[in-house]
């Protein structure tokens, strides 16, 4: 199956098409607005500040092509700032709208522990998840971000804690997003990547 | 569930191999840096560090080509860094597949590279490496691989970086590196306890008590070693199995 990798410059675009590739996928990275709004299959990678994603995606004229993507009922998974950019707003850049899936905000984590979060950390489910089968709750993802979804929203399939809980994954239909790396987690991401490219064929 | 302590592997390059020497003298040959990095990905490291030790101008695209090769051979994150002078070094090592950058030298000499840098990658890609030498009372900054001494008190320059934007902080005892003696717990607490971003803590590693002592009295969030690894002097995964007994919460290889 082809999954399309919006390509807005993100740093860690490149691990995650080889991940994916690792995996069997056909991967196509694009952030042409007319190839996405078309995808059967889409992934928004993301790492560093949240302002320059959404700067990005205005910049290749991105946001329209996603949301009419999503409303087709397309499989998407959103990765570290791909999965923040799907609610309101972030306290990262509160001056910009994110795309506004999600109603709550992403703030940011509690100066009461080191930041960022970096590092091997593990989740705790919520529901069952698509997502998360063969997941075992003494995995460990690999975590990098000072900002955070709430971990007490609807879509919020499993929470991590550091400082406070907040989402590590979350579902609604098919669309999904991982707090953590995949693309740097070892088995345990694979795991996630190949239950997500399964779910999504 | 908590944040694991990490481990991170450090492999000195000299561009294309693997070398090692107390105080970059005496370099000799000390692998391939793939197969290197292969081995750690497998045996349980948490990430890994990838240095151009000599850092020499012309050398740039053969260490670029050395970033390449290593990334892909790993499903861990990786740091890069040696030589990294300006925002365009870091873009081209970044590009070549690291997810994070490390600057020392030229972060002293202009320590505006350090908010151009977080600006462009976020805090979490910008790692500052420090090295510090004792100084009677307190410990002062080295650079130029350690041969040449600054200005800075340590720990004002890390709260410096960290104020400037730098998300971790790889901190490593002149006096202690190569000398298999042990970290220094004390440096590396003043350190850690003060500052916002994780500590890596670096230089002196031998033995496994070492990096439990660091984790606890250190207060470390991770620990580098470089040659014991390469020599089999220490396994990752014994190392990982004695901090697990000992309480210290790490990631087990699955």
């Amino acid at each position: 199956m082809t999954v399309t990798l919006i390509d807005y410059g993100a740093g860690n675009v490149t691990s995650v098409a080889r991940a994916l590739r690792k995996l069997g996928a056909d991967v196509r990275l694009t952030a042409n607005s007319t190839e996405i709004e078309r995808a059967t299959c889409l992934i928004l990678p993301g790492v560093g500040h949240c302002a320059a994603l959404l700067h990005s995606l205005d910049a290749h004229d991105l946001r329209e092509p996603i949301l009419n993507a999503l409303s087709r009922g397309i499989p998407f998974l959103g990765i570290c700032l791909g999965l923040q950019a799907l609610y309101a707003k972030s306290a990262e850049a509160p001056e910009l709208a994110g795309l506004g899936i999600f109603q709550n905000d992403v703030d940011h984590l509690p100066e009461t522990v080191k930041l960022p979060h970096m590092g091997w950390n593990q989740v705790r489910s919520k529901r069952p998840c698509a997502l998360l089968e063969g997941i075992s709750p003494h995995d460990y993802f690999y975590f990098a971000h000072s900002f955070a979804a709430p971990g007490g929203g609807k879509e919020t399939a499993a929470t991590c804690e550091y400082g406070r809980e907040f989402a590590a994954v979350i579902e609604s239909g098919r669309i999904f997003g991982v707090q953590f790396h995949p693309e740097k987690s070892q088995a345990t991401g694979a795991k996630i990547l190949a239950n997500f490219l399964r779910l999504a064929a | 569930m908590s944040l694991a302590r990490r481990i991170i592997p450090c492999l000195d390059t000299d561009g294309s191999r693997v070398v090692k020497g107390v105080h970059f003298e005496g370099l000799r040959d000390a692998g391939d840096p793939v197969q290197l990095a292969a081995r750690y990905n497998s045996e349980g490291a948490d990430e890994l560090v990838v240095l151009d030790i000599a850092a020499a101008r012309d050398n740039r695209p053969i260490f670029l080509e050395t970033i390449r090769r290593v990334a892909e051979a790993l499903s861990i994150p990786l740091t890069a860094g040696g030589g990294i002078r300006t925002l365009d070094d870091a873009r081209a090592v970044v590009r070549a597949g690291a997810d994070k950058v490390t600057v020392n030298t030229a972060a002293v000499e202009r320590p505006e590279l350090i908010a151009e840098l977080s600006r462009e990658f976020g805090a979490q890609a910008v790692v500052l490496a420090i090295d510090a030498k004792r100084d009677i009372d307190h410990w002062q900054v080295r650079v130029k691989g350690g041969r040449k001494p600054t200005e800075w008190n340590a720990l004002n320059w890390a709260q410096h970086g960290v104020e400037s934007g730098a998300g971790e902080i790889l901190l490593t005892s002149f006096d202690r590196d190569g000398t298999q003696s042990g970290f220094d717990l004390a440096l590396t607490a003043a350190i850690s306890k003060v500052i916002s971003v994780p500590v890596i803590a670096s230089g002196g590693a031998k033995l496994p008590q070492h990096f439990l002592e660091v984790f606890t009295e250190g207060a470390a969030d991770a620990a580098l070693a470089a040659s014991i690894f390469h020599d089999n002097v220490q396994s990752i995964a014994e190392l990982k199995s004695f901090l697990h007994s000992n309480g210290v919460s790490v990631r087990l290889a699955c």
